[in-house]
């Protein structure tokens, strides 16, 4: 496997088993059952996703999986900024998640055709799932946008904080395929956005660097909670 | 074939691993060995480990070794590869199963997605209470005339 391809997939998998980690956070404290469930879910889905990138990467390396999710440390991930920064309420949460999976539906739409095939076989069944989350996110951005008056400040907020951030996607790394994602992204974003009342800032989005592993300091916490284990005690297994 | 007709989905243990499409080839290799392919759910999906133990278990119980286990995710699995009998177990179970899966998957924010029978009554008046439910491939339903709720077994 040439190392373009190997970077790429630990690319991948960071990004969902980082967004993953921070959805699971909220297991237990969401606002009602269901939709703690659901969070969950996503994170399920997440992590799963993770797990495959992960293991096609290890293949290469004789590496493990649980060595590349455990044993590497902040400058070694190649996460998006956006996926690592903290849940805050519940706005910032579901705007970080449909921010994050309307790129995951051209990402993968577009892996599709990639000319790898073990790739191609990831994205085409994660994108199942993802279709999924993209409702579910799209759904809670309107009801918040256009909903209460309280709701629609959250939501600016959030705007305000994460949209400088979502850049980052469509700026391509050394290791990454050049695609043009952007536009069907801003299209889909708009779409949604429209219906809650929302509307596409005009501040450049211009924060980036996660790819190339310089981190936000929020990664650091995330992953001193998701390794505690492996740190404490290492080599130890179920 | 038949060994493998006997295990469980631990989730929703009514249907077998065969029901549920998840057993993609069975190969024999004379004089006792055999590999089975096998195809994940949900990518997420925490079951697929404890089948993959289950499979060679049961494999190595009757004698079969080596029992070699391997995942394929290509074609992605879908609930049209639940077999008719499965259909009706689920239902007979409480779940309402699911419907065949649209051509054009739709992503229309708050669309109703598909008309879901209440396993219970038959009732057809039935509304979405969440996306997500108790396992990753399940939704949450609530019936309006039997006023039950009940798991919709998503069309995926």
């Amino acid at each position: 496997m040439d190392t373009h391809l190997y970077t790429y997939l630990l690319h991948l998998g960071d990004n969902a088993l980082i967004l993953g980690h921070r959805n699971s956070e909220w297991c237990g404290h969401a606002p009602i059952l269901e939709q703690d469930i659901a969070l969950t879910n996503i994170s399920l889905d997440l992590i799963g996703q993770a797990r495959l990138f992960y293991q096609y990467a290890a293949e290469s390396t004789g590496a493990t999986e649980d060595r590349l999710a455990y044993l590497r440390d902040v400058f070694e991930f190649r996460n998006c900024l956006l996926v690592e920064q903290p849940n805050g309420d519940w706005a910032h949460t579901i705007l970080r998640q449909f921010f994050f999976s309307a790129y995951q539906m051209e990402l993968y739409q577009s892996l599709q055709h990639h000319r790898d095939e073990h790739l191609q076989a990831i994205a085409a069944k994660s994108l199942k799932e993802v279709r999924y989350h993209l409702r579910w996110s799209g759904e809670w951005v309107v009801r918040l946008g256009d909903g209460t008056k309280e709701s629609r400040a959250r939501m600016g907020l959030a705007l305000e904080d994460l949209w400088m951030y979502t850049g980052e996607f469509f700026k391509p790394a050394t290791y990454e395929p050049a695609l043009a994602l952007e536009e069907p992204w801003r299209f889909q974003v708009h779409a949604v956005f429209k219906e809650a009342g929302l509307e596409i800032p005009s501040a450049p989005a211009f924060q980036s660097g996660g790819k190339m592993g310089i981190h936000s300091e929020h990664l650091g916490y995330v992953l001193a909670d998701l390794q505690f284990l492996q740190r404490a005690y290492p080599g130890s297994s179920w | 074939m038949d060994l493998l007709k006997g295990i469980p989905d631990p989730e929703v243990p009514v249907l077998s691993i065969l029901d549920l499409g998840i057993v993609r080839d069975i190969r024999l290799y004379p004089p006792s060995g055999v590999g089975v392919i096998i195809t994940p759910t949900y990518n997420g999906c925490p079951a697929l480990d404890v089948i993959r133990m289950t499979i060679r278990m049961t494999l190595e119980a009757e004698g079969f070794t080596p029992v070699e286990i391997k995942t394929t995710l290509s074609p992605p699995w879908t609930t049209d590869w639940l077999s008719e009998e499965a259909l009706e177990k689920l239902k007979a179970f409480g779940i309402a199963p699911p419907n065949p899966v649209p051509a054009v998957c739709h992503l229309d924010l708050f669309a109703p997605d598909e008309g879901v029978a209440c396993p219970r009554c038959g009732s057809f008046h039935t509304e979405l209470v969440s996306r997500f439910g108790s396992t990753a491939c399940k939704a949450l339903y609530r019936c309006l005339d039997c006023k039950e709720p009940f798991d919709y077994f998503k069309s995926h």
